[in-house]
């Protein structure tokens, strides 16, 4: 598989962590660092499922999936492997949840940082209760694996060595179809009622009790839904490279993350998904950076079509029920004046990294070097300037321009026949 | 000359325009005192004097200099101190620490020990209390700690942000008797009060403030006796 | 007997490193109120600025030799001074301009200063990709024995160095004038200002502070752990630092002498766990008292319970 596939898998997975744990930090304005935990416990469940229950059914841990699910593109759709990995993978999502749920009940009493402290421990003890697990029993052992009774299996799970040779189910496919899943989800939570619920609690927790809002409940509610799909993702992360291990899971990985959340803005599905996916490709595109004019000069022109022509977005009911995007081009009238500053500085800033970039060839300066702390600065300068994130707590079609209203509650605009 | 002299201040928070051009004057040696309903702007003048919140345009200059855009951590040096609203103390300190912190800008060590005698003498209550952690005291007592520590800087003057508020009514009296007698001391006072009544007894100027302008203005005595002020402060038909 | 005693020494002198790292988180904690992440960093530099300063200083890690008695304590000045610097330089260039900033970016932000500081200081321009030996730095002295475990000259000078230390913060805090600012501008920024305190001033200068602590605990650990090798992004350089973390809370944050209290705790937790029960879950011993502690008294063991301001 080529590295841009293998980006995209990164990115898929990404998302699917990202957004859920958008529930958490960006809806209730919990503050959590223990999604790598979470992902660890769906990690390990699938990997233990799939790669014993392999030994079991089968008498080999090779792979055994259909079409969807491998890359030679032969045999039926869906085949035993499969299934056995959808399986572990909703095992892996419940597990999580099950954590999940036993987190979220302290945070009934704990507040911000110390909720964040708790969490971030949550996570350590994880990594490291599933470090000191035993050795991983060898593929070649299916007749052990047999007689050895599931809670011991439970038990072998390959310690600091890390759970290993597990076959590769998650493709393109399932990735995005997970990833997809998740956005729906979310998407149709922040909308819904527990939505509101969940964003009063973020604004004020006080006012949201006393206008009768449940505020435990909506916060474990949170904590499990989290969970779940970080679960969900640990399962894919796992059998997308074939192996896991803790030490990768710990709490740089839920920095990771949540740095997508708060980048994309806080509560902002779009938001933490834009920013799964730049943050993904950023370290890739650091190491031999492509030119960046042809990208600012297409930006620039989608800016100036958006502002001139004005292109508007929404997704509209239409007469059959059905949901219909709705795209409608129009000329802008003319009196309408530029906004210049949004186009200089998208101007500046390609000029400005196109100079950088041409520069360090010109110097023979390797900038993979430099690519962590470019990025950390990154990070640091993108806080001080823009602290409420890409989007805030909008989401991106907010920010285009519209040419009906729209119903407060989102884009979906009632039904306009 | 005034000692502070505040002219055609404008305030803004964010879009909202909270004062439309103040003019203001308080003379050496005087209480002079700023009334008005809530939500008057009354506290805002005061947060505006100090530096606390930027001026968006306007004048003021204290003792002849413009201190428009001075740090509040500065004013202090210049010999303006501000007990706000709330009363400002520092509950994790002793009362102790907290005159100490007023006396903080000072270096002279007999001034500030001869000044902690003399703020204890006026405040018996404060005596009693000095090693208390300054968060179990009552209301009452909180606000004496904090004019205390207010003069404890030597102030020549003292802004107070309404320091009656949410006080038992002797204590209410206790407060105003002992600002006459600070004022007495030596220092003009600008004090900002919701209880109109207390208010123009001890001051000697007064202002009255509506939704950001200044709508009244006069001696203090002159004011508690017109009709209007009568009327819609003092609650006298 | 003897494995009681040796864990007593080794909980003790671990512990009164985390203390020191505690004492910088919860100072930073308590006058910010955000988790300063990027202090375990300072911590590591520490480290990295002792092998490097004491290496100007012509002592090397190859030398058999043990150094005059004066290299030990310039190296610990020279290299609190440095971290000192650095650390007022992170608060002004990345912490100031947040200041009214959500907390959650101020946090974000650390993080970055963190990630930023190991991999600048995994330049080949500073201390380089890879991992760099501790050298000798105190003389292979026992200074006594009991039950079969000596005491020695590098457990009395991390011990004697915290203590002197973190007695010499007591006296800042509670007896200056200084220590009364810094902790007025802990309990409310504006009341401070009004006070006549230039509030900035004394954030930089806790900054500094707490930054001359964790390279004096990066000292220490160097003196202890000589002879080792390591680099600036391990991830054991955050390890420590959040277990010194977890003391500060433990202890009550905010509260000094709860860092110091928290940081024995843990030290101690840490050395019998790993001693008496197992070592494969020496981290998971630290953060399981930490849940414990926050589950019962949130406010941590010396802290005081306050509300959440309506």
């Amino acid at each position: 598989m080529g590295g841009f596939a293998t980006v995209l898998l990164v990115i898929g997975i990404n998302i699917v962590l990202a957004v859920s744990l958008t529930v958490v930090n960006g809806f209730t304005g919990q503050f959590s660092m223990g999604h790598g935990g979470f992902m660890a416990v769906g990690g390990y469940v699938a990997a233990m499922i799939v790669y014993y229950g392999s030994l079991r059914l089968w008498g080999s841990a090779n792979f055994a999936g259909g079409f969807l699910s491998s890359a030679s593109g032969d045999g039926a759709w869906l085949a035993g492997g499969d299934v056995l990995f959808v399986v572990a993978c909703l095992a892996a999502g419940l597990a999580a949840a099950g954590a999940g749920y036993l987190v979220g009940l302290p945070s009934l009493r704990l507040k911000g940082d110390y909720l964040a402290i708790v969490t971030l421990g949550f996570g350590e003890i994880v990594r490291v209760v599933l470090q000191g697990t035993a050795p991983q029993i060898a593929r070649s052992k299916a007749d052990v694996v047999r007689e050895t009774p599931v809670w011991k299996l439970a038990t072998h799970l390959g310690g600091a060595q890390g759970f290993n040779l597990l076959p590769t189910y998650a493709t393109l496919f399932w990735i995005y179809f997970a990833a997809v899943l998740t956005l729906i989800v979310v998407y149709r939570l922040k909308m819904s009622s527990s939505g509101r619920a969940f964003l009063s609690i973020r604004e004020d927790e006080i006012a949201s009790q006393a206008m009768g809002v449940n505020v435990t409940k909506y916060k474990v509610r949170a904590f499990v839904l989290s969970s779940f799909f970080a679960g969900v993702a640990g399962g894919l992360y796992a059998m997308y490279l074939g192996a896991i291990n803790a030490t990768d899971l710990g709490f740089q990985r839920s920095f990771e993350v949540i740095i997508m959340v708060v980048l994309g803005g806080m509560g902002s599905i779009s938001g933490a998904t834009l920013a799964a996916i730049l943050l993904s490709i950023l370290p890739e595109v650091l190491r031999a950076p492509p030119p960046v004019w042809p990208a600012g000069l297409a930006l620039l022109v989608v800016m100036v079509i958006i502002q001139k022509v004005g292109i508007s977005f929404g997704l509209t009911r239409g007469p059959a029920d059905g949901i219909v995007l709705n795209i409608a081009i129009s000329m802008r009238s003319l009196r309408r004046s530029w906004k210049f500053k949004p186009l200089v500085i998208v101007a500046g800033v390609t000029m400005a990294l196109e100079t950088a970039r041409l520069v360090c060839l010109q110097q023979q300066i390797d900038i993979a070097q430099y690519r962590m702390v470019l990025y950390a600065l990154m990070l640091i300068i993108m806080m001080i300037v823009r602290p409420e994130g890409l989007f805030g707590v909008r989401e991106f079609w907010d920010y285009l321009p519209r040419r009906r209203a729209h119903s407060p509650s989102g884009p979906v605009a009632e039904a306009s026949a | 000359m005034p000692l502070l002299q505040v002219s055609n201040l404008h305030v803004s928070y964010g879009s909202i325009r909270a004062l439309h051009g103040i003019d203001l004057e308080v003379e050496a040696g005087k209480i002079v005192t700023l009334i008005g309903a809530n939500g008057a702007g009354k506290s805002t003048t005061l947060r505006a004097i100090s530096g606390m919140i930027p001026s968006e345009q306007g004048a003021i200059s204290f003792d002849g200099h413009s201190i428009l855009g001075t740090p509040p951590h500065r004013l202090l040096e210049q010999g303006m101190a501000h007990v706000p609203e709330g009363r400002g103390i520092f509950g994790n300190l002793t009362v102790e620490d907290n005159l100490a912190l007023g006396a903080y800008i000072r270096n002279d060590r007999d001034g500030i020990r001869n000044d902690h005698e003399r703020v204890l003498e006026l405040f018996p209550r404060l005596k009693e209390r000095l090693k208390q952690s300054a968060g179990t005291l009552s209301g009452g007592e909180q606000q004496m700690l904090a004019i205390a520590r207010g003069m404890m800087s030597r102030p020549r003057l003292l802004l107070l942000d309404e320091p009656s508020l949410g006080l038992a009514p002797q204590f209410v009296q206790t407060i105003f008797a002992i600002i006459r007698e600070v004022n007495q001391q030596g220092t003009t006072i600008l004090l900002i009060e919701q209880n109109a009544h207390m208010a123009l007894q001890v001051a000697h100027q007064a202002y009255v403030l509506e939704t950001g302008a200044i709508a009244m203005r006069g001696p203090a005595s002159e004011l508690a006796a017109s009709d209007e002020v009568r009327k819609r402060y003092l609650g006298i038909a | 007997m003897t494995q009681l005693l040796q864990t007593l020494v080794d909980g003790l002198t671990v512990g009164s490193l985390y203390a020191l790292i505690a004492l910088g988180y919860t100072m930073v904690y308590g006058i910010l109120r955000f988790i300063n992440f990027a202090h375990s960093d300072i911590f590591a530099l520490g480290t990295h600025m002792t092998i490097t300063i004491a290496a100007v200083l012509g002592v090397k890690a190859a030398d058999a030799a043990v150094p005059a008695w004066y290299i030990g304590p310039a190296v610990l000045v020279l290299s609190m001074l440095s971290c000192g610097a650095l650390g007022f330089v992170i608060e002004r260039l990345a912490y100031r301009p947040l200041r009214n900033a959500p907390r959650l970016n101020v946090l974000i932000t650390a993080i970055g200063v963190s990630l930023f500081l190991q991999n600048v200081g995994q330049l080949p321009m500073f201390f380089g990709p890879y991992p760099r030996a501790i050298p000798k730095l105190t003389p292979d002295v026992v200074l006594g024995t009991l039950a079969d475990v000596n005491f020695r000259l590098v457990d009395a000078a991390v011990i004697g160095t915290a203590v002197m230390l973190m007695l010499a913060l007591q006296y800042l805090v509670h007896s200056t004038r200084l220590g009364l600012a810094m902790r007025a501008v802990s309990f409310s920024h504006r009341n401070a200002a009004l006070m006549g305190i230039n509030v900035d001033r004394v954030i930089s200068i806790t900054f500094v502070i707490g930054s001359m602590l964790a390279a004096a605990a990066g000292f220490l650990y160097a003196v202890r752990y000589e002879g080792q090798a390591k680099q600036t992004a391990d991830a054991m350089w955050v390890m420590l630092g959040l277990k010194a973390f977890v003391a500060a809370v433990v202890g009550g944050i905010g509260n000094l002498r709860g860092a110091m209290l928290g940081g024995l705790i843990i030290g101690l937790i840490e050395f019998f766990g790993v001693g008496y029960l197992s070592s494969n879950y020496r981290d998971a011993y630290v953060f399981a008292i930490l849940i414990v502690v926050l589950l019962f008294k949130p406010e941590g063991i010396l802290g005081r319970a306050t509300m959440e301001k309506v």
